[in-house]
């Protein structure tokens, strides 16, 4: 059977839908964002659900408040706003304040990378998972469609601390017809290659996947890791995979060289895999406000599907 | 525990030495932010208007009492400590290297509810405290100290709108309006007046008081924490900063100035011959 594909976040939210009726500790809190199953958690659990308005600082600290007195907090905004705006605030209130109290909170962010293709960089993201990614005991949590966004959920619920979750804006095709494939997993490795592997988070496995269909009908057989899980010191999960590659391609939709899965994964290779040579593939960091498919935009960025492969073809012509 | 008023200001007079004698011992505390804000939490604490349980620092029947201005509540390390929180011997610690007791206090400290070294966060999270306790239908209640200065981060103001939308009648908003930050009188950089119009016409029940009489504080305390006005409370406390203190008191740049050791001594001797 084929999964019809829906947005992460109805994916998601449907899962707290569901949660909230026998757990009466879970807590929705939004910055005047919506969906359409936030419709249904509005209407079925008003006394556990607020809306702070267009104020995500307010946002955070309330959340903070609620989680103080045991709820287990979903907070919901657009991604740049819920990370940026109130920075600050995830930092003092969850990240520092949760070295000592029990915080249970989950930032949900939309919008990650190009994902609001018409809407320009106020509401673009390339900076978040370099900036999430800093705050010590964050876990940064990056799906690749709505099947792997929902498996999320579990780890959500059940594990204390401060979370950041990276969705995509847009319906995105499903990766995972398998729901049990994408579950409880820090990283899914979708294929193995020969020699080079392609680690990828969120949007960019999508293209990723198409890289590696491409560059198979070419012979060239790269492994692609889906890797979700984009938390401190998560790559040395990826550590017996690594060993069987001479070469590691690393694709994020957010800006690169800049601390975010290229240093994460660089910065453990560099200690632990010294001999894998190492491409980047991400945003070159700048500000544009030209409009265009999504397609478009990456392919003015040198993240189009072909630019992608070729520079790959090249990377294993020279291994 | 005593409401007696003179005992209340026997009490405040303590605080007020002990204070003096930890910024001596350890000069990294901002003793004139501290100062201004002894009277308020002498009523908090010994006027039988926070509920709290040293033994269970945050026992659930507690009232949560959220410190925004840290820096500014040193004169918080010796209550505690006569309260139980912790030992008296620890107050011979402050600043030094395995101290719990820092030149800002963090949640670290038994008593403490969050983080505050960084301005402007206590009113938001005390509204998500609010709001929880109110959703839990739970009678305790919620007061949360800043300073006025602490007033200029706009966070704050998301806050104040959010606690009256909410009818927060369990939050009590408490400020030590000394009327100085760090480089001068809030006047002159960002002026809050008229303070108490701004704070009714956002919705909040509000009240002035003396700052530094510990009567009048605990009664306008008294009455705000039962009045369930379905409006968040706010007390705007007069207050000097460096109080008591010659060449701090009321000075422009009192917020980084220490009085000499010499001083120090002779204002403790005066207040205990």
């Amino acid at each position: 059977m084929t999964i019809k594909p829906i947005a992460m976040r109805d994916a998601f939210l449907e899962e707290i839908w569901q949660a909230m009726q026998k757990d009466e500790t879970i807590f929705f809190a939004c910055a005047d964002f919506g969906s359409p199953v936030l419709d249904k958690i509005r209407a079925d659990f008003a006394d556990r659900f607020v809306n702070v308005g267009i104020a995500e600082q307010n946002l955070i600290n309330v959340a903070t408040g609620l989680a103080l007195e045991g709820y287990k907090v979903f907070a919901y905004a657009i991604a740049p706003f819920i990370t940026m705006r109130c920075y600050e605030q995830v930092r003092v209130n969850l990240a520092l304040l949760s070295k000592v109290r029990p915080l249970n909170v989950n930032l949900i962010g939309v919008g990650a990378g190009y994902s609001y293709v018409v809407s320009g960089p106020t509401h673009q993201c390339y900076e978040d998972i370099t900036l999430m990614r800093a705050l010590a005991g964050m876990k940064v949590l990056s799906p690749s469609d709505h099947v792997s966004a929902k498996a999320l959920f579990k780890t959500c619920v059940e594990q204390t601390g401060p979370k950041y979750l990276r969705f995509d804006a847009q319906v995105l095709p499903v990766l995972y017809e398998d729901e049990k494939q994408a579950a409880n997993q820090t990283y899914v490795e979708r294929h193995t290659g020969q020699k080079i592997c392609m680690i990828a988070t969120g949007y960019m496995t999508q293209t990723a996947q198409k890289v590696r269909d491409v560059l198979a009908q070419q012979n060239i057989e790269v492994g692609l890791v889906d890797l979700f899980d984009l938390s401190q010191g998560s790559a040395a999960q990826l550590d017996s995979l690594l060993a069987r590659y001479k070469a590691v391609v690393t694709l994020e939709e957010g800006f690169i060289n800049c601390g975010g899965l290229d240093a994460h994964i660089g910065s453990h290779t560099a200690a632990h895999h010294p001999n894998l040579r190492l491409m980047h593939l991400g945003v070159t960091p700048n500000y544009h406000f030209e409009l265009g498919t999504r397609s478009e935009l990456h392919d003015s960025v040198g993240l189009g599907v072909d630019t992608i492969a070729d520079k790959i073809k090249s990377l294993s012509a020279s291994l | 525990m005593t409401t007696a008023i003179n005992d209340l200001e026997a009490k405040a007079k303590w605080v007020w030495c002990e204070t003096l004698a930890i910024n001596k011992r350890a000069p990294e505390t901002r003793l004139a932010s501290s100062l201004s804000s002894i009277e308020i939490f002498v009523a908090l604490y010994y006027g039988n208007i926070v509920r709290f349980n040293p033994k269970q620092p945050l026992d659930d029947t507690r009232d949560r009492c959220i410190i925004s201005k840290g820096h500014g509540s040193i004169c918080m390390y010796p209550i505690l400590a006569d309260l139980g929180y912790f030992s008296m011997d620890e107050l011979q610690n402050v600043c030094k290297a395995g101290s719990f007791l820092g030149g800002i206090p963090d949640p670290v400290i038994p008593g403490y509810e969050t983080v505050n070294g960084s301005l402007g966060h206590g009113l938001g999270v005390a509204g998500g405290v609010a709001l929880a306790l109110k959703r839990k239908k739970s009678d305790r209640q919620v007061f949360v100290m800043t300073g006025d200065g602490e007033l200029h981060e706009g966070a704050n103001w998301e806050a104040i709108m959010f606690a009256s939308q909410h009818k927060l009648d369990n939050l009590h908003l408490i400020i030590d309006n000394n009327q100085i930050s760090m480089l001068g009188y809030t006047d002159d950089i960002v002026s809050h007046k008229p303070l108490e119009d701004r704070l009714s016409a956002f919705g909040w029940d509000v009240k002035t008081v003396d700052g530094h009489n510990v009567g009048a504080i605990h009664a306008a305390l008294s009455e705000q924490k039962h009045a369930a006005s379905g409006k968040p409370t706010a007390l705007i406390a007069r207050t000097l900063k460096g109080r008591g203190v010659p060449g701090l008191e009321n000075a422009p740049l009192s917020h980084i100035m220490n009085p000499k050791p010499e001083l120090i001594d002779s204002l403790l001797k005066e207040a205990n011959p």
